[in-house]
């Protein structure tokens, strides 16, 4: 099935033609309050999941059963928002029904969008939801214009969110070569792994985002107190050692402490530190991004608030005069607030990272 | 069954490289994946000789496949990619979707093991866009292909990854250029001082992951020997060693020798045990896991300890 074609190798400038055109602001929500918070504060779209592992966040207390979607959706088409529902993880063999039904569901209670990764899915999507829209989920690993525009002329995707590897000039070159809206992630934890291509988590515990939508899960942690220090544990493999009065981070496996060579103890991978690109706004805004994604769906009503807070002030006051925008101090000190290990990079985007 | 051998995943010397194949055309395999898919600053050896080794080999009776970048990222990166997948002589393993667009309805092509096809409806799919054979994701485990297999498409073949250092993850950093404290833009080519890799130990001194400049592997050596009666009554139609830097053929004649009923498993494996750079393991295939080892195939409820 090919729903569109595009000339092969063709510049495609759907987005550049209008630099100005309104950027969306897309929040996390892995609770009903978590979404009113979101929208309260101004997020143009809210994500979500339901309670199972078709997303890559299905964390025991989190997300959405009906109810709560449809009081949700409720909430935020009353205010003129749109919810976007992740079905972004890779159905299994033995249950590929449950991510049918997932899709059956979330079109029924009428979302805005679905966001997923596996192409059997989109399949699946196009034939028996024709009108419902679709986003190409950053666990799909479309790194290139080549891969987009593949999901574009099969399944008609509406838009894509990239993965977090790419530069700024890559992802510029990018928006010029395809038809299909592009979303980029502002702000949250770092993948330092290509999402959809990272099975460390699988290696150590048999789970992973790709298969049950987790990484480093929590039934697999062990915290112990020992005379070299405070261990956390995955699955028995020692992730890291804290010393007296350290700060203790979520054993997320390839952000530990691990000795190569001849060098000790030190972050081989990466170290606890969120992405933030706030600087970079007025940059995304002119090459035409869509949308910035906001992660953190287990993350506490509060932090979507003050997250979803700080970005919605920064992106209309960049839209407004985006010659004179600069990241306001007390924007980045929020922010670093509630950051993963409170520092912040811009990750991928600034070359020096990789 | 027949015997692949992966792309080489480490960064040899040019020289190292083209004696390694030169040996692989006598070598006791039947398909041969070549090509850079780590990284494309590596430049040891360019398209024009992976076609040179590519055309030697053929000649040699092998089976060849040129194998694609998995993480494809600047328009330069692109470019390759168009030159392996317009080139008419050889089949393409595509490594990612961008790559399948490009050979999609033109050319038979092999769907790689990092295209996450975790399901029938999505090889149907591949299937239909002339795929010829899959590489299951190394986080597969057989029940699942077993369920796959039982309703795979016509004329398409399976092959699984049955030895090597697993390449579990991809980023746009570098880690070994990390390790030695350069930037990637100037990395110094770091990884050819590791010919197996880099390894990461945990703070007890268990080996853990090796760093692969921008691929992360497996420090435990995935080894499907005692799995292959198992995958030939499942369907599997080949099997994938990945090359290593030392005692590689040694590897592939004690899988040929299993697979033509020559030795049994155990001996096989008793007589390649000194050659494996790591512990071995097989939990994945056993849906466990990937770093548990296995001994005897055990009930599903079974669970061995991790590394601890």
């Amino acid at each position: 099935m090919v729903l569109r074609v595009l000339a092969p190798d063709s510049p495609v400038s759907a987005q550049v033609e209008n630099p100005l055109r309104k950027m969306e602001l897309v929040c996390p929500a892995g609770s009903l309050p978590a979404l009113k918070a979101a929208v309260d504060e101004g997020a143009d779209c809210v994500y979500l999941g339901f309670r199972d592992a078709t997303n890559a966040r299905n964390f025991a207390g989190l997300n959405f059963d009906e109810a709560a979607i449809t009081t949700g959706i409720a909430y935020a088409h009353a205010k003129g928002r749109k919810v976007l529902v992740a079905l972004n993880t890779y159905p299994q063999a033995a249950n590929v029904k449950t991510w049918h039904s997932a899709i059956d569901r979330a079109a029924a209670a009428g979302v805005d969008a679905v966001i997923l990764a596996d192409p059997g899915l989109m399949g699946y999507a196009v034939k028996h939801h024709p009108e419902l829209r679709l986003h190409l989920s950053v666990q799909g690993s479309a790194t290139n214009y080549e891969a987009i525009n593949f999901y574009y002329e099969h399944f008609g995707i509406a838009r894509a969110v990239l993965p977090r590897v790419l530069s700024m000039v890559q992802v510029e070159q990018l928006l010029e070569k395809t038809p299909v809206e592009i979303e980029v992630f502002g702000f949250g934890s770092l993948c330092v792994m290509v999402e959809g291509r990272c099975a460390l988590s699988s290696y150590v515990t048999g789970e992973a985002p790709n298969t049950h939508g987790v990484c480093s899960p929590p039934k697999a942690v062990r915290w112990q107190e020992t005379p070299q220090g405070r261990e956390s544990r995955l699955n028995g493999v020692l992730i890291d050692r804290y010393a007296p009065g350290e700060n203790a981070g979520y054993p997320t496996l390839c952000k530990g402490r691990f000795d190569v060579g001849d060098d000790k103890n030190y972050y081989a991978v990466e170290e606890p530190t969120s992405l933030n690109t706030l600087e970079l706004l007025p940059q995304l805004l002119a090459m035409g991004v869509a949308a910035i994604k906001i992660e953190g769906r287990q993350r506490s009503p509060a932090y979507v608030a003050q997250v979803t807070k700080v970005w919605r002030e920064a992106i209309d006051t960049c839209v407004a005069n985006p010659h004179r925008y600069s990241a306001k101090p007390i924007w980045m000190t929020s922010l670093d607030k509630v950051a993963e290990g409170q520092q912040h990079t811009l990750g991928a985007y600034h070359r020096p990272w990789k | 069954m027949k015997l692949a051998l992966g792309p080489l995943l480490y960064y040899w010397p040019r020289e190292t490289t083209l004696a390694f194949y030169a040996m692989v055309e006598g070598a006791s395999v039947d398909i041969v994946y070549l090509g850079e898919t780590v990284c494309s600053r590596r430049h040891e050896l360019r398209l024009s000789d992976w076609l040179d080794i590519a055309k030697r080999l053929r000649a040699a009776g092998k089976e060849v496949v040129l194998s694609t970048q998995v993480l494809i990222e600047s328009g330069a990166d692109v470019t390759v990619l168009h030159k392996i997948t317009r080139n008419t002589d050889f089949k393409v393993e595509a490594n990612d979707m961008g790559a399948v667009h490009c050979l999609a309805s033109k050319q038979a092509f092999v769907a790689g093991p990092h295209l996450n096809v975790y399901n029938l409806p999505t090889l149907q799919w591949l299937a239909s866009l002339g795929a010829e054979r899959w590489v299951m994701p190394l986080e597969m485990g057989r029940d699942d292909l077993a369920l796959i297999l039982r309703e795979r498409p016509a004329n398409l073949q399976t092959e699984v990854f049955a030895f090597g250092r697993m390449p579990l993850a991809f980023s746009a950093r570098c880690f070994t250029a990390r390790h030695r404290n350069v930037p990637k833009d100037d990395c110094q080519f770091s990884c050819i001082h590791y010919p197996d890799g880099l390894l990461m130990r945990t703070r007890e001194d268990e080996s853990f992951l090796v760093l692969n400049g921008t691929q992360t592997q497996s420090a435990r050596v995935q080894l499907l020997l005692a799995e292959l009666d198992a995958m030939r009554a499942l369907g599997v139609d080949v099997v994938r060693i990945s090359p290593q830097a030392s005692n590689t053929l040694e590897i592939l004649q004690a899988f040929d020798a299993v697979l033509k009923g020559r030795q049994s498993a155990a001996q096989a494996q008793q007589a390649i045990e000194a050659y494996l750079p790591g512990e071995a393991c097989n939990g994945y295939w056993y849906g466990k896991p990937g770093l548990d080892q296995i001994s005897t195939p055990a009930p599903a409820t079974d669970r061995q300890p991790a590394l601890a």
